[in-house]
């Protein structure tokens, strides 16, 4: 058994832990809500932009011309994904879950004999990427410096997306996500960005009899680039939502953990304190017995 | 009849402005300035830079865009930007300094018409706020 001072060190270390996922977990709560409020102010943009890009696509009159960034290159050869994870660690199961989803889908294309493409936003899932698709990497985004997910930031992986269409390097593009649901569920998505899915979004009923100035195409294809940032920023924002949640109930647990750990090793600690004491008394008595 | 509308500007990060008692709103569109009125035919135009300038019943209030997209419809016009400045907010010397990033970018020689179309009008925009 180990003895009464390594006891009380073990104590002591456990109690620090404590108190660091316990400050921890209430500043990932004070982020949490300013995430969620940006996420939550970020969202009229974003469903306008779809709105209007929805309509747009519907007044479209000549679809074979359609600008490239809508109706995709023509093959389905190159994929292009772009994982979005966070810079920082400590925030349970968030970037596993992400990666996970992209490696599945990874595994998906490698089957059906596509080419690979990577980039990667945020060092964590560079990090977990680098070992198994190293050489699939083109690209590696990292926001440490900024404090907020800002649409500055969006804008120039958005550039770096669309350059590379532009330059045929790949021709469908994927992001990969946490979307916040709640504190305690993120779910990884995927969403394709290029060739954009207006399908989806078809049920909400498309107005006609708009007027457009200068006509669709060139709407169009000056709005696309711009829908791309948006899409990014728009999955950065849920994303660092979702790494703050994630945060906040994982340091809750380990917090909880580390309470019960104290407990345990206590009442081992007063246990042997306890046994120290009364082996004391039996050797008095017995050496008083002695006499 | 009442000749108010609504305008809302929205930015990527937040919504930037919201007012009901608007009569009229000035955009530069990238084919022209165009004046908006109540009960305009719905309209999907985009921005170039330039000046928006809105007519309310509670003052007139001038913004300054670098880009953007206008959405018309049912009395309710939407403009979605990733850069827009209140006037009264500019300072001089940050005036300059954009002036000074908007004519880098317009004695590029590499860039597109369009591009150069777009960054000459930048620069003449913010010089005649000067």
């Amino acid at each position: 058994m180990a003895s009464l001072d390594d006891l009380k060190k073990r104590i002591a270390s456990v109690k620090s832990t404590q108190k660091i996922t316990k400050a921890m977990k209430m500043v990932a709560a004070a982020k949490l809500r300013r995430a969620q409020e940006s996420a939550e102010k970020g969202r009229p943009y974003s469903e306008k932009m779809n709105n209007i890009i929805l309509n747009l696509s519907n007044g479209i009159s000549d679809k074979e011309n359609a600008p490239k960034l809508l109706s995709g290159s023509g093959d389905d050869k190159v994929h292009l994904c772009v994982v979005m994870t966070s810079d920082r660690g400590l925030c349970g199961g968030f970037n596993s879950n992400i990666i996970k989803k992209a490696k599945s889908y990874f595994a998906k294309l490698t089957e059906n004999g596509k080419e690979l493409k990577i980039i990667t936003v945020g060092s964590k899932g560079n990090d977990q990427l680098k070992r198994a698709y190293g050489d699939k990497i083109i690209a590696n985004i990292s926001f440490k410096e900024s404090k907020h997910a800002n649409y500055f930031d969006a804008e120039k992986v958005g550039r770096i997306v669309i350059e590379k269409f532009s330059a045929e390097e790949f021709d469908v593009c994927t992001i990969f996500y946490n979307q916040f649901k709640n504190v305690i569920t993120q779910i990884p998505q995927a969403q394709q960005i290029i060739p954009l899915n207006v399908e989806n979004s078809e049920k909400d009923k498309p107005e006609d009899n708009y007027e457009f100035e200068p006509d669709e195409d060139e709407i169009l294809s000056n709005l696309l680039p711009k829908n791309i940032s948006t899409q990014i920023f728009k999955a950065m924002l849920e994303n660092s939502a979702s790494e703050q949640g994630s945060r906040m109930s994982a340091m809750d647990n380990a917090t909880r953990n580390a309470g019960e750990m104290v407990d345990k090793l206590t009442i081992e600690y007063n246990r042997s304190r306890q046994a120290a004491i009364t082996k004391e008394l039996i050797e008095i008595i017995s050496g008083a017995e002695s006499l | 009849m009442s000749e108010e509308f609504k305008i809302e500007i929205v930015n990527p990060d937040k919504s930037f402005l919201s007012k009901e008692d608007v009569t009229e709103v000035v955009v530069p569109a990238f084919e022209g300035e165009m004046g908006i009125l109540r009960d305009h035919i719905s309209i999907i135009s985009f921005l170039k830079p330039g000046i928006i300038t809105i007519q309310a019943k509670s003052g007139e209030e001038k913004y300054y865009v670098e880009d953007g997209i206008i959405e018309f419809k049912n009395n309710n016009l939407s403009v979605l930007t990733s850069s827009i400045l209140n006037l009264k907010d500019i300072e001089k010397n940050k005036l300059q300094d954009l002036v000074k990033i908007a004519e880098e970018e317009a004695n590029k020689t590499d860039i597109s018409d369009e591009l150069k179309y777009l960054a000459d009008q930048k620069v003449e925009t913010l010089k005649s706020l000067n």
